[in-house]
């Protein structure tokens, strides 16, 4: 089971290793037998080991000395100060009652003109409007302080990433050397799920706004400094050196020719960066982030489907409004790139429109509070929630089955293996499969990270965690392959599902456990679902182009030939789509792994649980920090032992 | 010297690789050839050896296969790509010893460069693309306006000042890229393969319209190409390249009428010598026998425009300059060339 997605990319290429790895398992199954249950390396959930007790003593000096320790009064403290004020600002001008007043400097009708007119300028007129939809959706949902917080801390960490990220990304673009140097840790932040930034931030930065808006724009900055250097570097070579020939200077070159040249690009990144904040300011809800992400976490603990329903809703339309302003902004520079000269009269009334909505909504009281009555969020919980009730009890013997057929078929057997064979079984299993596949290399990141992992002291929940990951993983692939080759062969299949894919793709990662909690309740079969919805539309759309990517004149022969439709899919397309299958397992992986985590929130249990308890008890801080660790060693472990059978690296 | 030549290229040398500046030190790795290099060294010569003097107002055109190094040495004539070792002497100042600073006015000043992907900046207007240069010596606007509007009309492009580079066709869009060059005013021009990627017919319009600039302007120019047809109309001087060598250099029916090896022989050999030969290269030393009172011409004349003399002559033409009597011609050797019998030595 283990080497579902391996195994099947292995097929083609290098006979004879598929045997072998068959053997490795094999050999596996009839050691357990006899060696089943010793060596676990079992802890029960209030159990802490040395290094775990030695965490919270770190924690507790940290504490204790952040007022008087040099390297905090001058240095975090410092940051965290000027991280803190600058979203308290925001959070003044348009969520929270702020400079004596009972309501934020920006009321509703303020802020709805403002976007509303931002949106206008930047990215159109279609943008415009559904901006203003959504934002008065906000309102009616009950929601508009929360959401308002939610922005309010997704632009301050948007406006610090990109004021560090685009200038590194310059540097990036400009100097080989340094470009070197940042894409193995961009490619490392890349990887780590979401979840494990939390934890080490609080240590040197508390939990609260601050260290939420930091942890969110250390997660955000990478797309914005990756695609600031792609862009650069790829500015035609010839109008560089056109410049170059009339004798500019490099500061001439940058902003004659390299920056406008990749200006297109660099907006791209602005917009990924924005959905990548987005998506951590819900989550960094676990410490303390105000907004709608804490809403929804607290309507998770308590099973509330409705509550989390309403505010999930906003999360996705929060994710569509700006994704849609940003992506229109980007395509208008990347199509025309240059500036619209005939709109000023325009632009200058709507302008005056949008300043006179914004006083009013400082002036009065009914611009400033969205009224009361006219609030819809109630209505939508409680239909949501008769929904999910219905769902529970009616739709409860086709789910239920659904649930029973994976977990007793797939994830029982295998987390029985993985939780119940001695820790060197396991290990040795690991090392054997990373020489089978890969090289020297990802042998001795496997055994490091196996060492580590029992370091942690959290042996048994990793194996839980892996457990899930692995069968939400084959899951993945399943429909990777199977709605992948459709659309890759069939266009307009392509054209109607790849829309879906992409929508999904912008959602916050945590929004998927809201339906999936309605239909399955708290179980760890509910994170495993959502890992899998979460993770398939990158999956798929890698092997989609995949396939789409195969040279005509290959298809053209093969039919040529006489292939039927299944020769063509198992003898051409897939075997030469085999480099983007490995893609997509490995990218599968880590986003089924982040996901799977985040399912601790719904009683998915192991490591993502231990995480989000270390957030909340004091004494399991150390545990959750070890957690947190863990999750980033498996991940690493996984990305390897993916990744080694695959020729060229695999990222993206 | 520095008074009848613009640019004096002496031995230079461009090598790509780790520790490249101890090829040209080394006599025994200058002799081996590009492979062995690569096998040896790991290092790839572009550029091996390579002199020659270009005089004020003359078309040099540097002629080669893909990969024969011809873009990497006019490149290096610019330091857009740093020569590893020789000598650039531009207007008497060698400009390898030059500074960043001063390389820069040079290169705003005294010499630009037209590229075969136009390198025109998409966002911006025709006039704007043109004016770049002067805009980067810091030019005022009307100052710049006024000189790109100029050089628009100069080549051709009245009406398209305000259109987008995307919006032109590509023989339009290398003409944006000319006037660019021709804007600032340079000493000197380099064209790198600048009609390469254009349709053949396009491609003749833009050979013409050098032609007729360097009629109107008189600059001097250095025109890199792979295309001989092109090399012969448009080059004073050819200097052919190999491998990074350079093979032969002289005018067209130099290279035509006395190629130095069979590399050139075998380049020259579909070119129709009619047209590219002068008498010089066909006529014959005077027999006893010859009736030497026939018209006269002179040793430059190009084969095709003598023809229809010599067959109407009913005795030996006359090659003379300057009254002295250089050879003669007579219908056969007129017709061997014509008929394209490889005779010539």
């Amino acid at each position: 089971m283990a080497t579902t997605t391996v195994g099947l990319q292995r097929t083609w290429r290098r006979p004879g290793k598929p045997v072998l790895v068959a053997a490795v398992l094999l050999a596996w199954v009839l050691i357990w037998v006899p060696a089943r249950g010793v060596h676990t390396l079992g802890l029960s959930p209030a159990d802490l080991t040395p290094l775990h007790h030695w965490l919270n003593d770190v924690n507790d000096t940290v504490g204790a000395n952040r007022d008087s320790s040099p390297f905090f009064l001058y240095f975090f403290n410092e940051i965290r100060a000027a991280v803190d004020s600058l979203v308290t600002f925001l959070q003044d001008l348009i969520a929270q009652p702020s400079y004596g007043r009972p309501v934020p400097v920006l009321g509703w009708l303020g802020v709805v003109a403002v976007v509303a007119y931002v949106s206008w300028v930047f990215a159109g007129w279609k943008p415009a409007l559904l901006a203003a939809a959504g934002f008065v959706f906000f309102g009616l949902q009950g929601l508009w302080e929360e959401s308002m917080d939610t922005l309010a801390l997704t632009l301050g960490a948007v406006v610090i990433s990109l004021l560090i990220g685009i200038p590194l990304g310059i540097w990036a673009g400009l100097s080989d050397r340094f470009h070197k140097l940042v894409t193995p840790v961009l490619d490392f932040m890349q990887t780590m799920p979401t979840f494990v930034y939390l934890a080490p931030l609080t240590l040197l930065f508390l939990i609260g706004p601050a260290s939420a808006t930091i942890a969110t724009l250390i997660y955000a900055m990478p797309p914005a400094i990756r695609l600031t250097a792609h862009g650069i570097r790829s500015v035609p070579r010839s109008a560089v050196e056109a410049s170059e020939s009339l004798g500019a200077t490099g500061r001439q070159k940058l902003t004659g020719v390299l920056l406008p040249l990749s200006k297109g690009t660099i907006v791209l990144g602005v917009n990924q960066t924005i959905m990548a904040a987005l998506s951590m300011v819900t989550i960094a809800a676990l410490i303390d982030a105000p907004g709608l992400g804490k809403t929804v976490i607290k309507a998770l603990q308590t099973l509330d489907v409705g509550t989390a329903f309403n505010a999930g809703l906003a999360i996705v339309v929060m994710a569509v409004v700006l994704d849609r302003v940003t992506t229109a902004a980007g395509n208008r520079v990347r199509q025309t790139g240059r500036a619209a000269r005939f709109r000023r009269p325009l632009l200058a009334v709507f302008g005056v429109v949008a300043a006179v909505c914004a006083y009013l909504s400082h002036t009065y009281y009914w611009a400033a509070e969205f009224p009361d009555d006219v609030t819809i969020g109630g209505t939508l919980a409680k239909s949501a929630d008769s929904v999910a009730l219905w769902a529970q009890q009616d739709l409860s013997t086709a789910t239920e089955a659904i649930k029973n057929a994976i977990t007793y078929a797939l994830l029982n057997p295998l987390e029985a293996l993985l939780v119940e064979s001695p820790w060197w079984l396991v290990g040795a299993v690991a090392v054997l499969l990373a020489a089978l596949l890969g090289t020297v290399r990802s042998v001795i990141t496997t055994a490091a990270c196996v060492a580590l992992l029992i370091g942690t002291g959290l042996w048994q929940d990793s194996m839980t965690t892996l457990a899930m990951t692995i069968v939400a993983t084959a899951m993945v692939m399943l429909l990777g392959v199977a709605v992948g080759v459709w659309m890759g062969r069939n266009r307009f299949a392509d054209r109607i599902i790849r829309p879906v894919l992409d929508a999904g793709q912008t959602m916050p990662a945590f929004v998927y456990l809201v339906p999936f909690l309605a239909l399955f309740s708290a179980t760890r079969f509910t994170a495993i679902v959502a890992a899998v919805v979460f993770a398939a539309p990158v999956a798929i759309k890698i092997v989609a182009d995949g396939v789409r990517a195969i040279p005509a004149a290959t298809a053209e022969s093969a039919t040529a030939a006489g292939s039927s439709a299944w020769q063509m899919i198992t003898k051409v397309q897939l075997p030469m789509a085999r480099p983007s299958l490995t893609l997509a397992a490995n990218q599968g992986l880590i986003y089924v792994l982040s996901m799977v985590v985040v399912g601790g929130l719904v009683g998915a249990g192991a490591l993502g649980y231990d995480v989000v308890a270390g957030f909340s008890q004091g004494q399991l801080y150390g545990k959750g920090l070890a957690a947190g660790a863990a999750i980033v060693l498996l991940g690493i472990m996984l990305d390897r032992i993916a990744r080694a059978s695959s020729p060229s690296k695999g990222s993206n | 010297m520095s008074t009848e030549t613009v640019i004096s290229v002496r031995d230079l040398w461009k090598v790509f690789g780790h520790k490249a500046d101890r090829v040209p030190r080394s006599d025994e790795l200058k002799a081996l050839t590009r492979r062995e290099l690569i096998e040896r060294t790991g290092c790839t010569a572009a550029v091996r050896e390579v002199s020659f003097d270009v005089a004020p107002g003359e078309v040099f055109v540097v002629m080669g296969l893909s990969g024969s190094g011809k873009s990497t040495l006019v490149r290096c004539l610019t330091r857009l790509v740093e020569p590893t070792a020789g000598q650039v002497v531009f207007e008497g100042e060698d400009i390898l010893g030059a500074g960043k600073r001063r390389l820069r006015d040079l290169r705003r000043h005294k010499f630009s460069m037209v590229f075969q992907n136009f390198g025109l900046l998409p966002y911006r207007q025709v006039i704007d693309n043109v004016a770049y240069g002067l805009e980067i010596r810091g030019a005022s606007k009307a100052e710049r306006l006024r000189r790109a509007r100029e050089v628009i009309d100069l080549v051709g492009l009245e009406g398209y000042e305000h259109s987008y580079p995307d919006q032109l066709s590509g023989g339009m869009q290398q003409r944006v890229g000319l006037a660019r060059a021709l804007a600032v005013d340079p000493d000197v021009l380099y064209f790198d393969e600048p009609f390469s990627a254009l349709d053949p017919l396009i491609r003749r319009d833009m050979q013409n319209e050098v032609i007729r600039l360097h009629r109107e302007v008189g600059k001097t120019m250095v025109f890199i190409t792979h295309d001989l047809n092109e090399a012969l109309r448009l080059g004073d001087r050819i200097l052919i390249m190999r491998d990074g060598r350079q093979v032969q250099c002289g005018t067209g029916d130099e290279l035509v009428g006395a190629p130095a090896d069979d590399y050139v022989r075998d380049f020259v050999r579909d070119v129709p010598r009619a047209s590219v030969l002068t008498l010089r290269w066909v006529m014959r030393q005077p027999r006893p026998d010859d009736v030497l009172d026939g018209p006269e011409l002179g040793p430059e004349v190009v084969i095709r425009d003598a023809v229809r003399t010599v067959l109407a002559a009913d005795r030996p033409v006359k090659v003379v300059r300057d009254g002295t009597l250089l050879g003669v011609v007579t219908a056969e050797e007129i017709l061997t060339v014509v008929t394209d019998v490889e005779a010539v030595a």
